[in-house]
């Protein structure tokens, strides 16, 4: 059986689905929310190069690389503004983070 | 053909099993070793479908910088972890009802998406792949002359994200002594040294 764009398409809707899936399974646990939005990038990724591959076009695997990029930045971001709030707090969960008010 | 589409079976397989096990397992250590997993094997996908450089690109960006950082920011911070999966089968009913009509919308666009033949022309007519070069070659070539501006673009997110990171983890601590180079250099004879005339058996 052939491989088709349609399998790629399939496991990166079942990534994305199990991205979103853990952002409303660890609501407490700021560092696995974080995890799970790297899988959801990883997702459109794997969209994104598969498409490129299967239309020969190689812009996708550009976007790709650029979408690596701020994936890259939003985890160091992320873990930094973490790394304060628990330096500041002692804690990391998420509902106490409206106490800051504004 | 056949042993791709066994290749393809077992990364798709555990690429999902392994991103399943990142959202469920107890220990966020572990979760982030099967995040590593799950890096390496859509890497495997990526090479499967050609696109060597992005694949190689997954690997060393996201398990050589991007998973460590997580392992270093969950191994340093000092937290109860048992605590923080307290509502965890609260939010098990509405997280997997979202999940699965999302799950369904998706599989519905794509059962019932199908690509005309002019669209795979028009595409490859925008960048053509050159078959004598390698995948990384053609997209030096396109990134260097098409996208040179979004490239720069992204070595400034790079830039100010390293800024931001460093400027919101650093901070300034009492107590602790540095080195003042420009006290030192300054520093003359006059001021750190003093001759004494001592009388001899008298002591100073």
């Amino acid at each position: 059986m052939e491989i088709g764009l349609a399998h790629y398409l399939t496991v990166s809707a079942i990534l994305l689905t199990l991205g979103i899936f853990g952002i409303f399974l660890n609501r407490k646990n700021v560092i696995v929310i974080l995890m799970s939005i790297e899988l959801m990038l990883l997702a459109v990724n794997i969209n994104l190069v598969a498409f490129s591959a299967y239309l020969g076009n190689l812009v996708g695997q550009v976007f790709a690389l650029f979408i690596l990029t701020v994936a890259a930045g939003e985890a160091a971001i992320g873990l930094a503004i973490l790394v304060v709030y628990f330096r500041n707090r002692g804690t990391i969960a998420v509902e106490d983070i409206h106490h800051m008010k504004g | 053909m056949i042993i791709s589409t066994i290749a393809f079976y077992l990364f798709a397989a555990m690429t999902i099993a392994s991103a399943f096990m990142v959202i469920s397992a107890k220990n966020p250590v572990h979760s982030v070793l099967y995040l590593i997993l799950a890096f390496f094997n859509s890497a495997a996908l990526f090479v499967l479908l050609g696109a060597e450089f992005i694949a190689m690109i997954l690997v060393v960006v996201y398990v050589g910088a991007v998973a460590v950082l997580f392992l270093f920011v969950v191994m340093m911070l000092d937290i109860n972890f048992a605590e923080l999966r307290q509502g965890f089968l609260q939010y098990l009913p509405i997280g997997g009802l979202i999940g699965l009509i999302l799950l369904i919308e998706l599989i519905l666009v794509v059962s019932g998406w199908a690509l005309s033949p002019e669209a795979i022309q028009v595409g490859s007519q925008v960048s053509p792949v050159v078959s004598d070069l390698t995948n990384t070659e053609q997209l030096g070539h396109i990134i260097y002359t098409d996208y040179a501006y979004l490239f720069q673009i992204a070595g400034m997110i790079l830039l100010v994200a390293m800024i931001g990171a460093i400027v919101l983890t650093n901070r300034s601590r009492p107590g602790v002594r540095k080195q003042n180079i420009a006290r030192q250099v300054y520093r003359r004879p006059e001021d750190s040294m003093a001759v004494r005339k001592v009388e001899p058996g008298q002591g100073v």
